[in-house]
């Protein structure tokens, strides 16, 4: 199974305490009492700062107010989901949630599996490993500060691309501040940012794929090509499948932070997203029920996406998550 | 195999040739803008302006890096990220670790309920609005603990240090300790934590990296200037065009002042990210071996 993924918890060794229950289990969570004072840290934190919020979630289903508190604020059923689905903006914020992810995926997936296949055809061990901590080094950068490299970059009097542009006898554009730009600007600076360190896991893959398969190409006479196409990509399906279902499974939480940095009044119109309005109204319009229920709606989709991204995948290739 | 793989055909060797070419034009792609950012930090303002600057600073000037480091906020942003980082660190990777041992014994009753504890807020969450409501509730508004509290211990990390210590610590060595008489703490102290350093110092770049870039958290949980880290001081400079009078102190005519603007960005953004920058091809595998550890199966 070495280049695969493992996130399932089950599966990990026999567990006896399934088959011979009652006393002998007690006599054993005595004798292990002091593993689970170590895990009651991480239980109390998960109790109060996730499992508590869910609880919280009934704000959704209901006209919260501070005062009542969660439990004491009245039953409004479905009017906030009826709310946002009605409000003018509803579409907007749908096609730009789904076109930034669905766009970021189909142009970001593929970036790193490709680059990945090319270093492994590396034959200078040292370049490669220069060429590789060149481009694992942009993940490191905050976002904060990608957002202003974008802002110097593509500034219309002093910016190096606008320069570039001009020099050529181009107009400056104005990247920053146009609704049509967002989008690629989003999705080529996740590109720029993340392309490297995503080769990692693909490149662990490639270094599992079998030898003897690659030798047995080259004695059928395969060209470096071939072997690519016929021993490297099939050989690492599993991990492209499970990190594309990871990845659709997310298609609706998209980064509020980039999204949010580079919003302006001015490209408004495409740069508004479920999160980013989740905040607006949330945080700053203090509109909580409206809000959580927008976010609640935001992750109804995701689960939905995932389970049945997971399914198609079972089906299709016998990979999954789960 | 050896002699096979020397027999180059001419196609291949001109793979060979546009493999190579095609990458170092990506890693150039990559690289250029950070190079440029330094170059532009150190070069006359006017020069940025007029796009003469290219490969190398023109007019070298340390006019910008005099201008932020005169300027309080950034050395509080400084402080107070240090501090957050330090304190949400040493918070975050001691629940992780402490979570991931008995998880990572076969032996450990109720052991998949507590994995499915965890598991499910992967799928589930309370979503922003009930969490800061929650904060609000526990009087957490506007302190650090907002922020390194919350989010200790999250699900991904602690798989990757299960995994790792499953692979890494076998369990006839427990059964031997514990024969002898060892307790369940003592093997860790003495144990398990000696034999995992290199597990730990992937969790603290992990936990130190996160904080360091985060400003999510603090943009909501915090007011007070006085207690912004680093990044959220960044923003004010790099998105929201807020330099302090500070800076300006001797700037005249509008124009001027843009060009002094655009000079201290590029600075600011070198200052901030020097540290992980300069540590970074240092630090470089162990990420790889924590992404590594966390996803592979051994």
């Amino acid at each position: 199974m070495k280049g695969s993924l493992r996130v399932n918890s089950r599966t990990s060794g026999a567990d006896h305490s399934m088959i011979k229950p009652g006393r002998k289990r007690w006599s054993r969570v005595r004798r292990d009492y002091e593993l689970y004072l170590f895990l009651l840290p991480i239980i109390i934190l998960y109790l109060v700062f996730k499992y508590y919020p869910m609880y919280g979630v009934q704000i959704a289903f209901k006209d919260f107010s501070p005062s009542q508190g969660i439990w004491g604020s009245e039953w409004v059923g479905f009017q906030h989901f009826v709310d946002f689905f009605d409000s003018y903006n509803f579409w907007t914020i749908i096609t730009n949630t789904l076109s930034l992810s669905f766009l970021s995926l189909l142009f970001g997936f593929p970036a790193p599996i490709i680059i990945a296949i090319m270093l492994n055809q590396m034959l200078g061990k040292s370049y490669k490993k220069f060429v590789q901590t060149v481009i694992y080094a942009p993940h490191f950068i905050s976002t904060v500060v990608l957002v202003g490299m974008l802002n110097v970059f593509l500034s219309p009097n002093s910016g190096i691309v606008n320069h570039l542009i001009t020099s050529f006898g181009g107009q400056p554009i104005l990247f920053m501040a146009d609704e049509g730009w967002f989008r690629p600007l989003y999705i080529l600076s996740g590109i720029w940012q993340e392309t490297g360190f995503a080769t990692i896991i693909y490149l662990a893959a490639l270094a599992g794929v079998n030898p003897e398969l690659h030798e047995a190409a080259i004695m059928d006479g395969a060209s470096k090509w071939k072997r690519v196409w016929f021993v490297d990509i099939p050989s690492i399906l599993p991990t492209i499948v499970i990190l594309l279902i990871l990845a659709l499974g997310n298609i609706m939480s998209i980064g509020f932070e980039k999204a949010f940095l580079m919003q302006s009044d001015l490209n408004y119109a495409t740069s508004n997203i479920i999160p980013t309005y989740v905040y607006e109204m949330g945080i700053q319009k203090a509109q909580y029920s409206f809000s959580t229920a927008v976010g609640l709606f935001n992750s109804f989709i995701n689960i939905i996406l995932i389970f049945t991204v997971n399914r198609i995948a079972k089906k299709m290739t016998e990979t999954s998550l789960w | 195999m050896n002699q096979l793989l020397k027999r180059k055909s001419r196609g291949d060797m001109w793979f060979d040739i546009i493999n190579y070419i095609l990458l170092t034009l990506i890693m150039l792609l990559v690289l250029y803008p950070l190079y440029f950012v330094l170059v532009a930090s150190f070069s006359d303002p006017n020069n940025i302006y007029s796009g003469e600057v290219w490969l190398f600073p023109k007019g070298f000037t340390f006019d910008g890096y005099e201008r932020i480091f005169s300027d309080s906020s950034i050395w509080i942003g400084y402080a107070n990220s240090i501090l957050y980082a330090t304190l949400g660190t040493l918070i975050g990777v001691a629940v992780t670790v402490f979570a991931a041992y008995p998880l990572a014994r076969k032996d450990l009753a109720g052991k998949s309920i507590i994995m499915w504890f965890l598991l499910v807020t992967m799928f589930f969450s309370g979503g922003l609005i009930p969490t800061y409501l929650l904060i609000k509730d526990l009087h957490m508004l506007n302190t650090m603990w907002a922020l390194v509290i919350p989010g200790a211990g999250g699900v991904f990390n602690v798989i990757i240090v299960r995994t790792f210590f499953q692979s890494s610590i076998p369990d006839e060595m427990w059964e031997a300790a514990s024969i002898d008489g060892c307790s369940n703490t003592r093997f860790f102290w003495s144990f398990v934590l000696p034999l995992s350093k290199s597990i730990l110092a992937v969790m603290v770049l992990y936990h130190v990296v996160g904080f360091w870039n985060g400003f999510f958290d603090a943009l909501i949980y915090l007011n007070d200037e006085s207690k912004y880290p680093l990044q959220l001081v960044l923003r004010n400079i790099l998105v929201q065009n807020q330099v302090n009078s500070g800076m300006m102190i001797d700037v005249e005519s509008y124009a001027a002042k843009m060009r002094v603007t655009e000079l201290i960005k590029y600075g600011v953004i070198m200052v901030s990210s020097l540290p992980l920058l300069i540590l970074y091809p240092f630090l470089q595998k162990y990420f790889v071996k924590g992404v590594m550890i966390g996803s592979i199966k051994g």
